[in-house]
């Protein structure tokens, strides 16, 4: 990282301390009114906890299927040439700038008991994925997956390949090369990337409540049930949102801007 | 930055915030229960031809949730919720409220039934997927009184944020059945089917309507207009009944 000693245009500091209270004054507003005494209570009630469950098991299958899925494009996507291949990568980003609830209605559309694969799941095997917790993974993964493949892309585009050259010349098979050096030497951009996902399954909101539905222990997810408390209790959506802002803080700080280059 | 792109940043907002305070064409907030959106759309059409100085900005929702954006001090002048308790809970900011339509509840299925669903009974089947509103937004505390004065054991898929949601699921054909209100049928006849419910076994809500207590003049004005006689018969065609 580069710092400098040369003085900042004072104009500079000054937007850069607004730009900071804006994004700090909710955080404070929050715990300002945080009922701290009832905390622990509020936490602890069946229904917060069954929301909490819900979302940790929900957000760690929709990192795993990310990562097996998204790291495999991610490759492909750094090494290979191929016609298309920036419609693609605009395809796998469009995610991250869609509403998530426009990428709910797109779910429907596709996995829904009308949709174009979710009529023959419901027809031939009788599944059917919105209301259901799978439904909610699939909602986190198709929201998370992005995160992933651009953080392992940035990281397999920046690692010096004379390591897999070298490897290969001395007669490792392609999935040898992977596993032992490619995989290796991104591991740390890896961990971020799948850290990232994780976290962006765990705030999932939009999408999960149009194409899963809200159902408490089966679909209602913490920031479902946040929204859902917000009408009963204020201090519940409060006492739930502080949860999921230190758990999100925690993993932001713990990867100290890792997924920014995406260099290990 | 330089500061002619500061100023191109900064002179547009500072012109939006103008136009807020301007006595010219004078802006009024409505909040209003989702199960409104035709009817209220269609009123403040029919009081802005007739006021042409005050502009009408619906904000549609469930509403518990308008309540709470109240009592967390959303710049609104007027609120029409879809139940008294929704309305008592945001009581400290409003005026007096008034009484101002009915709805009853009715089953909506996707066209053609395809649970060929009859009646009430039928949506304790497991079998069968159900949406209804959450508990706390009127439409959903309706649906539970429903269950229990019918003494029918139904459990959810889906515990939907306004009755518009369990609407939009049923034209989509992802549930089986939604209880919604009897607008909401009328409404969306061209994307649904309906089964009615008997008056006998039915739930009747009641729709109050006041303004806040820093309401401008325009806002008593625009309660004023629902409950005239053109208000009430926008009403009617919409389904609504006398309160």
């Amino acid at each position: 990282m580069k710092k400098t000693t040369a003085p900042a245009p004072r104009l500079l500091i000054a937007l850069a301390v607004i730009a900071l209270a804006f994004l700090l004054l909710p955080l404070i507003g929050l715990l300002a009114e945080t009922p701290w005494s009832s905390l622990p209570a509020l936490l602890t009630s069946p229904a917060a906890a069954e929301a909490l469950r819900l979302s940790i098991v929900t957000s760690l299958f929709a990192a795993f299927f990310a990562t097996l899925l998204g790291v495999p494009l991610a490759w492909v996507l750094a090494r290979k040439d191929f016609p298309g291949q920036r419609l693609v990568r605009g395809i796998v980003l469009l995610p991250l700038v869609l509403p998530p609830v426009v990428g709910g209605v797109t779910l429907l559309t596709a996995f829904g008991r009308r949709g174009l694969i979710g009529q023959y799941l419901y027809g031939w095997f009788g599944i059917q994925l919105p209301f259901s917790t799978a439904g909610v993974v699939i909602a986190a993964t198709f929201v998370a997956m992005p995160f992933l493949v651009i953080t392992v892309e940035g990281a397999l585009r920046s690692i010096d390949t004379r390591y897999e050259q070298a490897a290969r010349t001395l007669g490792a098979r392609p999935r040898t090369v992977l596993f032992r050096i490619t995989l290796p030497l991104i591991s740390a951009s890896l961990v971020a990337g799948i850290v990232l996902a994780w976290a962006r399954a765990l705030g999932e909101f939009g999408a999960t409540i149009t194409f899963a539905g809200n159902f408490p222990g089966v679909t209602q997810t913490l920031p479902l049930a946040v929204y859902s408390a917000l009408e009963v209790s204020r201090d519940e959506a409060i006492a739930l949102s502080l949860v999921l802002l230190a758990i999100s803080l925690t993993v932001l700080v713990s990867l100290r801007g890792r997924f920014l280059g995406g260099r290990s | 930055m330089n500061p002619a792109v500061l100023a191109a940043l900064v002179f547009p907002l500072a012109l939006t915030a103008c136009t807020n305070n301007d006595d010219a064409t004078r802006a009024i907030t409505v909040s209003a229960a989702a199960s409104l959106t035709d009817a209220f759309t269609e009123i403040g059409a029919e009081f802005t031809q007739r006021n042409p100085g005050t502009d009408i900005r619906f904000n549609f929702a469930g509403s518990s949730t308008l309540a709470e954006q109240i009592n967390s001090g959303a710049p609104v002048d007027v609120f029409a919720a879809a139940s008294t308790t929704a309305m008592d809970r945001a009581a400290d900011a409003l005026d007096e409220p008034v009484s101002f339509a009915a709805n009853s509840l009715a089953i909506a299925v996707p066209r053609g039934n395809p649970a060929n669903i009859e009646a009430l009974s039928d949506l304790t089947d497991p079998n069968v997927t159900i949406v209804v509103c959450n508990a706390p937004v009127p439409c959903g505390e309706a649906a539970d009184e429903l269950f229990e004065k019918n003494e029918l054991r139904v459990t959810p898929a889906s515990l939907e944020p306004d009755v518009r949601a369990v609407l939009t699921k049923v034209i989509a054909d992802e549930a089986d059945a939604g209880i919604v209100y009897r607008t909401d049928i009328a409404a969306a006849e061209q994307q649904i089917d309906s089964i009615d419910i008997p008056d006998t076994d039915n739930v009747r809500t009641i729709y109050p309507i006041a303004t806040t207590t820093e309401a401008p003049g325009q806002a008593q004005a625009f309660v004023d207009f629902v409950l005239s006689d053109v208000g009430q018969d926008t009403l009617r065609k919409w389904g609504f009944t006398s309160p």
